[in-house]
């Protein structure tokens, strides 16, 4: 009744092959973005849009990279915190080096160094698959986080390891890095970002470079008889991926630290990514964010939830029965629909078509 | 189809037979210590129906594999259009025009039926990457162009009603179909068949037979198969090739072979007459 696409006549292959061609997805998509750029800016208090907002844009679009290559070409990756470093400091080196440089050029910059890397660590995929591969691009992760940790050309020379992002304008006087940004306008920046790299991943994904991705997660073999080269196309997501991630990284350093060094980036962030992959959805834009915002929001959701049960005076219980409930949770989704949130999301709308008169 | 239509379009089909397409040069092919392929040699005219025979193991679909270049033979080599190749590879061949289906079904289980086949026109996009994630200009009019060609073949192949369905939920023998319509995708000049009709019932058997037919006379594809199925190899196919232990044992039409004593001997069984 809700969700039906009765009635909607696609005449044309063009309106048949729109990015969203059901009327309801539509007009969904843009509830979705005039919330999020429009009134959330409005309502939510710096707090909100610090702690919980930034971060769950920004995983999201981490997630969204690493979803190409893991998701869409099959190749398991556990580099993702590796590719984040490398992004933010080839901006903050970008940034510190070439100050007249705008903000833009700075992250697209960074994001495109951060490609070049990830396909230089994607090299072995031709030859090793599945779970070896993810053991090869953890040498990526351990590797330039050692570089980052260990040269301190990367950091400046700063005595500390830590980077700071220098301000940047995205016009005049509107900063949106650095400390001189107020939350709203890096939460406004990043958003943006995110949502313009969302939409062409959703393209991408859909169109030949996709199908390219997806033909060779699904059956090389085949894949290579018709015509597709497998390392030119697995290479490709992995510049992709990196680039997504890449991004992300200079977001997470500019735009929601501010101030961050190498090992903020280890091993536990790609795990942690991976897992919202895993919870979201492989193969899927929308599962991306939804697992972001499962991994990121739902502690931080069960946590005040336990604080205003009167579990004010035991933090350190609030804190252990946090991680209980959520592992519970996470376990339980993986029993209930192991492809992930976007699935179940699916699922739902499948029957939204019928209800309520499912005959 | 009755039989003297049938026969009839046998007789068109035979003037529409054009110069040698492919030939198979003294292939040899070994893995490890086991001769798969031993100095076997023939050629794929255009436009013909050419069977490829023979008892399990036999080497059939390591001749396609070497054809396509998917193996790389020891010994011989493959000329395409009177072109001697030094090694023929699997690139080299789906951008001249070599399709090819598998004995078992090699699809994108993950993707639908349309995205299946919208792979099978991958050669002829041209897009850049980043053209394809603003899906504007030349992205959007090739995959508007390539879509109106794919349903062209959807409807050629009768599957219109599970172009959205992703193919790992399809049955066996629409996936058999589906797979067709990848490689014919293509636009082959040359469509290699491995097994096409393995696991099918009679129905689906005739349907792919008509097919096979429809392809080879409407767009004048060149047809390579594999098949088991006796009845339908002597009814569609022009020359037959049999291949027993690796080594080539026939060679010829229908009739011819399936007189040939040695033929006989190792594949049909003994003689019925």
């Amino acid at each position: 009744m809700i969700y039906r696409e009765t009635g909607q006549f696609k005449t044309s292959y063009a309106a048949d092959q729109a990015i969203f061609p059901i009327a309801q997805d539509r007009l969904g998509m843009l509830v979705i973005l005039a919330v999020a750029f429009v009134a959330v800016p409005l309502m939510a208090s710096d707090y909100w849009l610090t702690t919980i907002l930034l971060p769950f844009v920004i995983y999201g679009l981490a997630a969204l990279g690493l979803n190409i290559l893991t998701g869409y070409a099959g190749q398991l990756s556990l580099g993702t915190g590796g590719f984040m470093a490398c992004g933010a400091f080839a901006a903050y080196k970008l940034a510190t080096a070439f100050p007249e440089l705008h903000v833009l050029v700075v992250f697209a910059l960074s994001g495109l160094i951060t490609a070049a890397v990830g396909m230089l660590f994607g090299l072995p995929s031709l030859r090793i698959k599945g779970f070896y591969l993810a053991v090869a691009t953890l040498a990526a992760q351990f590797f330039l986080l050692w570089l980052f940790n260990k040269v301190p050309w990367f950091t400046n020379y700063s005595s500390s390891g830590v980077i700071s992002a220098p301000p940047l304008a995205i016009w005049g006087e509107t900063y949106v890095t650095g400390f001189e940004a107020t939350p709203r306008a890096k939460y406004l920046f990043a958003l943006t970002v995110v949502t313009l790299l969302a939409l062409a991943a959703k393209n991408m994904t859909r169109l030949k470079i996709g199908r390219a991705w997806m033909a060779i997660r699904d059956m090389d073999i085949a894949a290579e008889i018709i015509g597709i080269r497998p390392l030119a196309t697995k290479l490709s997501a992995f510049a992709v991926s990196s680039f997504y991630c890449g991004v992300a990284g200079a977001l997470w350093a500019f735009a929601y630290t501010g101030a961050v060094e190498a090992l903020a980036f280890d091993i536990n962030v790609s795990f942690r990514i991976l897992f919202m992959i895993i919870i979201g959805g492989l193969g899927s834009i929308l599962g991306s964010f939804l697992g972001a915002g499962f991994i990121v929001l739902l502690p931080i959701f069960l946590n005040n939830a336990l604080l205003a049960m009167g579990m004010a005076e035991a933090v350190a219980l609030a804190s252990h029965l946090e991680f209980m409930i959520m592992g519970a949770l996470i376990i339980l989704f993986l029993i209930v629909e192991p492809h992930g949130l976007a699935r179940l999301w699916q699922i739902l709308k499948e029957k939204l078509r019928k209800w309520p008169f499912p005959y | 189809m009755s039989g003297v239509q049938q026969r009839e379009s046998a007789v068109q089909r035979k003037r529409h037979i054009g110069d040698v397409l492919l030939a198979a040069e003294n292939i040899g092919l070994r893995f490890g210590g086991v001769q798969a392929l031993a100095g076997v040699s023939f050629d794929i005219r255009e436009g013909e129906i050419r069977a490829i025979i023979g008892p399990n193991g036999a080497g059939k679909s390591s001749m396609l594999n070497v054809i396509n270049g998917f193996y790389q033979p020891q010994e011989g080599h493959i000329v395409w259009r009177g072109q001697r190749m030094r090694r023929m590879r699997p690139h080299f061949a789906a951008r001249n025009g070599i399709a090819r289906t598998f004995q078992n079904i090699a699809l994108f289980k993950g993707m639908t039926t349309l995205d299946n086949i919208m792979t099978g026109r991958m050669l002829k996009m041209r897009a850049t990457m980043l053209e394809q994630a603003v899906f504007w200009g030349r992205a959007r009019r090739e995959e508007l162009e390539h879509r109106a060609f794919v349903e062209r073949i959807i409807d050629f192949l009768e599957i219109p009603h599970i172009r959205n369905v992703p193919v790992g939920k399809l049955p066996y023998g629409l996936q058999k179909r589906v797979e067709l319509a990848r490689a014919l995708a293509m636009e082959p000049t040359l469509l290699l068949l491995d097994e096409p009709m393995a696991g099918m019932n009679l129905e689906e058997k005739e349907d792919m037979c008509r097919y096979i037919l429809d392809v080879n006379e409407e767009f004048g594809t060149t047809v390579a198969l594999i098949e088991h199925d006796m009845g339908v190899v002597m009814d569609i196919s022009d020359r037959v090739v049999v291949l027993d232990y690796g080594r080539l044992l026939a060679d010829g039409p229908p009739e011819e072979v399936r007189r040939d004593p040695e033929v006989i001997k190792a594949y049909l069984g003994v003689s019925q007459d």
